[in-house]
Protein backbone atom coordinates (compact mmCIF):
# COMPACT_ATOMS: atom_id res chain seq x y z
CA UNK A 1 0.00 0.00 0.00
CA UNK A 2 2.71 2.88 1.17
CA UNK A 3 4.24 1.69 -2.39
CA UNK A 4 1.12 2.59 -4.34
CA UNK A 5 0.58 5.88 -1.90
CA UNK A 6 4.59 6.67 -3.10
CA UNK A 7 3.71 6.34 -6.60
CA UNK A 8 0.85 8.40 -6.50
CA UNK A 9 2.53 11.00 -4.37
CA UNK A 10 5.17 11.16 -7.10
CA UNK A 11 2.48 11.89 -9.86
CA UNK A 12 0.50 14.53 -7.75
CA UNK A 13 3.47 15.81 -7.75
CA UNK A 14 4.72 16.11 -11.12
CA UNK A 15 1.17 17.74 -11.86
CA UNK A 16 1.44 20.55 -9.40
CA UNK A 17 4.85 21.52 -10.49
CA UNK A 18 3.54 20.98 -14.63
CA UNK A 19 0.46 22.74 -13.58
CA UNK A 20 2.93 25.73 -11.71
CA UNK A 21 4.84 26.54 -14.51
CA UNK A 22 7.65 24.97 -12.25
CA UNK A 23 8.92 22.82 -15.33
CA UNK A 24 9.62 25.93 -17.66
CA UNK A 25 13.12 26.79 -17.11
CA UNK A 26 12.95 30.29 -18.31
CA UNK A 27 9.89 31.13 -15.75
CA UNK A 28 11.93 30.25 -13.04
CA UNK A 29 14.77 31.97 -13.90
CA UNK A 30 12.30 34.91 -15.00
CA UNK A 31 11.67 34.64 -10.75
CA UNK A 32 15.30 34.92 -10.15
CA UNK A 33 15.82 37.49 -12.12
CA UNK A 34 15.18 40.68 -9.52
CA UNK A 35 17.41 42.98 -11.96
CA UNK A 36 15.23 42.06 -15.58
CA UNK A 37 12.04 41.49 -16.16
CA UNK A 38 10.68 39.92 -13.05
CA UNK A 39 8.03 37.26 -12.70
CA UNK A 40 6.65 36.79 -9.38
CA UNK A 41 4.80 33.69 -10.01
CA UNK A 42 6.76 31.33 -8.07
CA UNK A 43 6.72 32.81 -5.11
CA UNK A 44 2.67 32.04 -5.29
CA UNK A 45 3.98 28.44 -5.60
CA UNK A 46 5.72 28.68 -3.00
CA UNK A 47 2.62 30.34 -1.17
CA UNK A 48 0.05 27.31 -2.31
CA UNK A 49 2.62 24.50 -0.99
CA UNK A 50 3.46 25.66 2.20
CA UNK A 51 -0.37 27.13 3.14
CA UNK A 52 -1.88 23.00 2.45
CA UNK A 53 1.92 21.70 4.13
CA UNK A 54 1.87 23.54 7.07
CA UNK A 55 -1.33 22.37 8.23
CA UNK A 56 -0.38 18.84 7.17
CA UNK A 57 2.75 18.99 9.22
CA UNK A 58 1.26 20.46 12.50
CA UNK A 59 -0.89 17.57 11.97
CA UNK A 60 2.30 14.93 11.47
CA UNK A 61 3.83 16.24 14.42
CA UNK A 62 1.57 15.63 16.45
CA UNK A 63 1.66 11.95 15.51
CA UNK A 64 4.86 9.07 16.52
CA UNK A 65 3.12 7.17 13.88
CA UNK A 66 1.62 7.40 10.13
CA UNK A 67 -1.73 6.51 8.96
CA UNK A 68 -0.30 3.52 7.02
CA UNK A 69 1.38 2.42 10.85
CA UNK A 70 4.68 3.32 9.58
CA UNK A 71 7.21 5.82 11.75
CA UNK A 72 6.84 9.24 11.44
CA UNK A 73 10.06 10.45 9.83
CA UNK A 74 10.21 14.37 10.75
CA UNK A 75 14.03 15.17 10.00
CA UNK A 76 15.75 15.79 13.76
CA UNK A 77 18.82 17.84 12.86
CA UNK A 78 18.61 21.63 13.87
CA UNK A 79 21.87 22.85 13.53
CA UNK A 80 22.94 25.90 10.83
CA UNK A 81 26.23 24.14 9.88
CA UNK A 82 29.03 24.78 6.65
CA UNK A 83 27.70 21.92 5.26
CA UNK A 84 23.71 23.52 4.82
CA UNK A 85 25.26 26.57 3.88
CA UNK A 86 27.31 26.06 1.73
CA UNK A 87 25.60 23.36 -0.02
CA UNK A 88 22.35 25.07 -0.60
CA UNK A 89 24.62 27.77 -2.22
CA UNK A 90 26.20 25.50 -4.51
CA UNK A 91 22.61 24.11 -5.32
CA UNK A 92 21.50 27.70 -5.75
CA UNK A 93 24.12 28.31 -8.31
CA UNK A 94 23.23 25.58 -10.29
CA UNK A 95 19.72 26.08 -10.23
CA UNK A 96 19.93 29.72 -11.83
CA UNK A 97 22.67 28.31 -14.31
CA UNK A 98 20.13 26.68 -16.00
CA UNK A 99 16.19 26.77 -14.25
CA UNK A 100 15.94 23.62 -12.94
CA UNK A 101 15.80 21.86 -9.71
CA UNK A 102 15.47 17.80 -8.95
CA UNK A 103 12.03 17.74 -8.88
CA UNK A 104 10.86 19.71 -11.99
CA UNK A 105 14.01 18.02 -13.87
CA UNK A 106 12.71 14.58 -13.25
CA UNK A 107 8.96 15.60 -14.15
CA UNK A 108 10.46 16.58 -17.47
CA UNK A 109 11.99 13.65 -18.71
CA UNK A 110 9.22 12.25 -20.09
CA UNK A 111 8.57 15.72 -22.13
CA UNK A 112 10.41 14.98 -25.15
CA UNK A 113 13.24 17.29 -25.07
CA UNK A 114 17.08 15.66 -24.61
CA UNK A 115 17.83 19.05 -22.29
CA UNK A 116 16.22 17.38 -19.00
CA UNK A 117 17.72 14.56 -19.28
CA UNK A 118 21.35 16.30 -20.15
CA UNK A 119 20.77 17.71 -16.33
CA UNK A 120 19.60 15.01 -15.09
CA UNK A 121 22.26 12.61 -15.79
CA UNK A 122 24.42 15.65 -14.86
CA UNK A 123 22.74 15.90 -11.41
CA UNK A 124 23.20 12.31 -10.68
CA UNK A 125 26.23 12.56 -11.39
CA UNK A 126 26.97 15.02 -8.95
CA UNK A 127 25.18 12.95 -6.30
CA UNK A 128 27.59 10.11 -7.48
CA UNK A 129 30.70 12.32 -6.85
CA UNK A 130 29.42 13.47 -3.40
CA UNK A 131 28.63 9.99 -1.93
CA UNK A 132 31.95 8.43 -3.08
CA UNK A 133 33.53 11.80 -1.32
CA UNK A 134 31.31 10.86 1.50
CA UNK A 135 32.25 7.18 1.80
CA UNK A 136 36.15 7.91 1.10
CA UNK A 137 35.87 10.08 4.13
CA UNK A 138 34.19 7.89 6.45
CA UNK A 139 37.18 4.90 5.68
CA UNK A 140 39.37 8.10 6.05
CA UNK A 141 38.25 8.41 9.73
CA UNK A 142 37.46 4.96 10.79
CA UNK A 143 41.08 3.97 9.69
CA UNK A 144 42.87 7.43 11.51
CA UNK B 1 9.76 45.71 -13.03
CA UNK B 2 7.23 43.26 -13.20
CA UNK B 3 6.36 40.88 -15.94
CA UNK B 4 2.81 41.01 -16.04
CA UNK B 5 3.08 38.79 -19.06
CA UNK B 6 4.04 35.89 -17.85
CA UNK B 7 2.62 36.56 -14.41
CA UNK B 8 0.31 33.50 -13.69
CA UNK B 9 -1.18 33.65 -9.95
CA UNK B 10 -4.04 31.49 -10.53
CA UNK B 11 -1.83 28.48 -11.62
CA UNK B 12 1.21 28.88 -9.98
CA UNK B 13 -0.97 28.60 -6.42
CA UNK B 14 -3.49 26.09 -7.93
CA UNK B 15 -0.16 23.97 -8.97
CA UNK B 16 1.62 24.86 -5.51
CA UNK B 17 -1.23 23.72 -3.47
CA UNK B 18 -1.18 20.31 -5.44
CA UNK B 19 2.75 20.19 -4.54
CA UNK B 20 1.67 20.99 -0.63
CA UNK B 21 -1.36 18.11 -1.24
CA UNK B 22 1.34 15.71 -2.48
CA UNK B 23 4.15 16.28 0.68
CA UNK B 24 1.01 16.38 2.94
CA UNK B 25 0.02 12.91 1.62
CA UNK B 26 3.55 11.57 1.83
CA UNK B 27 3.91 12.80 5.97
CA UNK B 28 0.55 11.61 7.23
CA UNK B 29 0.70 8.11 4.90
CA UNK B 30 4.01 7.30 4.79
CA UNK B 31 5.80 9.34 7.29
CA UNK B 32 7.99 10.74 4.71
CA UNK B 33 9.20 14.11 3.55
CA UNK B 34 8.92 14.64 -0.23
CA UNK B 35 12.28 15.75 -0.63
CA UNK B 36 13.39 14.65 -4.53
CA UNK B 37 16.97 14.82 -3.57
CA UNK B 38 16.86 13.25 -0.45
CA UNK B 39 14.68 10.27 -2.07
CA UNK B 40 16.82 10.21 -5.39
CA UNK B 41 19.99 10.72 -4.10
CA UNK B 42 19.05 8.18 -1.12
CA UNK B 43 19.24 5.26 -4.12
CA UNK B 44 22.86 5.76 -4.45
CA UNK B 45 22.99 4.33 -0.63
CA UNK B 46 20.66 1.29 -1.71
CA UNK B 47 20.04 -0.02 1.94
CA UNK B 48 17.31 -3.82 2.09
CA UNK B 49 13.45 -1.85 2.13
CA UNK B 50 14.89 1.45 1.23
CA UNK B 51 14.72 1.31 -2.26
CA UNK B 52 11.30 0.34 -3.48
CA UNK B 53 9.34 3.40 -2.23
CA UNK B 54 11.40 5.25 -3.94
CA UNK B 55 11.65 4.34 -7.08
CA UNK B 56 7.77 4.26 -6.58
CA UNK B 57 7.86 7.76 -6.37
CA UNK B 58 10.42 8.69 -8.96
CA UNK B 59 8.60 6.63 -11.20
CA UNK B 60 5.14 8.47 -10.15
CA UNK B 61 6.94 11.54 -11.16
CA UNK B 62 8.73 10.51 -14.20
CA UNK B 63 5.14 9.74 -15.36
CA UNK B 64 3.20 12.99 -14.82
CA UNK B 65 4.17 14.12 -18.03
CA UNK B 66 2.64 11.29 -19.93
CA UNK B 67 -0.47 11.26 -18.06
CA UNK B 68 -1.12 15.30 -18.54
CA UNK B 69 -0.36 14.55 -22.38
CA UNK B 70 -3.08 11.60 -22.15
CA UNK B 71 -6.03 14.70 -21.09
CA UNK B 72 -4.00 18.02 -22.58
CA UNK B 73 -1.19 18.96 -24.71
CA UNK B 74 2.28 19.62 -22.00
CA UNK B 75 2.53 23.68 -21.63
CA UNK B 76 5.65 25.13 -23.97
CA UNK B 77 8.65 25.22 -21.80
CA UNK B 78 11.98 27.44 -22.76
CA UNK B 79 14.96 25.66 -22.02
CA UNK B 80 17.80 28.77 -23.12
CA UNK B 81 20.86 26.87 -20.95
CA UNK B 82 23.17 24.91 -23.70
CA UNK B 83 24.36 21.32 -23.25
CA UNK B 84 27.62 22.70 -21.51
CA UNK B 85 25.58 24.84 -18.70
CA UNK B 86 23.60 22.14 -18.28
CA UNK B 87 26.22 19.87 -17.47
CA UNK B 88 27.80 22.57 -15.11
CA UNK B 89 24.63 23.22 -13.72
CA UNK B 90 23.56 19.08 -13.10
CA UNK B 91 26.70 18.70 -11.37
CA UNK B 92 26.18 21.80 -8.90
CA UNK B 93 22.61 20.59 -8.50
CA UNK B 94 23.50 17.15 -7.58
CA UNK B 95 26.11 18.19 -5.38
CA UNK B 96 24.78 20.93 -3.47
CA UNK B 97 21.74 19.32 -2.85
CA UNK B 98 22.88 16.64 -1.03
CA UNK B 99 25.68 18.20 0.87
CA UNK B 100 23.48 20.61 2.01
CA UNK B 101 20.71 17.72 2.59
CA UNK B 102 17.76 19.42 0.76
CA UNK B 103 16.68 21.25 -2.47
CA UNK B 104 13.46 23.16 -2.93
CA UNK B 105 10.86 20.42 -2.03
CA UNK B 106 12.57 19.09 1.46
CA UNK B 107 13.75 22.37 2.45
CA UNK B 108 11.65 24.50 0.43
CA UNK B 109 8.24 23.31 1.00
CA UNK B 110 8.02 20.98 3.57
CA UNK B 111 11.00 22.25 5.66
CA UNK B 112 9.64 26.12 5.75
CA UNK B 113 5.90 24.49 6.58
CA UNK B 114 7.60 22.84 9.54
CA UNK B 115 9.18 26.32 10.25
CA UNK B 116 12.76 24.46 10.54
CA UNK B 117 15.14 27.12 11.38
CA UNK B 118 17.23 25.21 9.12
CA UNK B 119 15.30 24.80 6.09
CA UNK B 120 15.03 28.24 6.37
CA UNK B 121 18.35 29.08 6.12
CA UNK B 122 18.93 27.21 3.57
CA UNK B 123 15.89 28.30 1.43
CA UNK B 124 17.28 31.72 2.14
CA UNK B 125 20.85 30.38 0.72
CA UNK B 126 19.85 28.45 -2.22
CA UNK B 127 17.48 31.51 -3.82
CA UNK B 128 20.28 34.36 -2.78
CA UNK B 129 22.91 32.29 -4.80
CA UNK B 130 20.01 31.63 -7.68
CA UNK B 131 19.59 35.42 -7.45
CA UNK B 132 22.94 36.07 -7.56
CA UNK B 133 23.92 33.43 -10.28
CA UNK B 134 20.77 34.72 -12.73
CA UNK B 135 22.15 38.15 -12.17
CA UNK B 136 25.82 37.34 -13.03
CA UNK B 137 24.68 35.37 -15.90
CA UNK B 138 22.20 37.71 -17.36
CA UNK B 139 23.48 41.11 -17.02
CA UNK B 140 26.99 41.16 -16.22
CA UNK B 141 28.49 38.61 -18.83
CA UNK B 142 25.73 38.80 -21.45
Amino acid sequence: MHLIVAAFVGLLFGIGLIVSGMTDPARVIGFLDLAGAWNPSLALVMAGAIAIGAVAFRVAGARTDSLLGHPMRLPAASAIDRRLVLGSLVFGAGWGLAGFCPGPALASLAAGSVKPLIFTAAMVAGMGVFELFERLAARRSQAA
Amino acid sequence: MIDWNHFTPWASLAGGALIGLAAALFILFNGRIAGISGILGGLLRPRPGDVAWRLAFIGGLAAAPLAWSLAAPLPQVQIDAGPAALIAAGLLVGVGTRYGSGCTSGHGVCGVSRLSPRSLAATGAFMLAGFITVFVVRHLLA
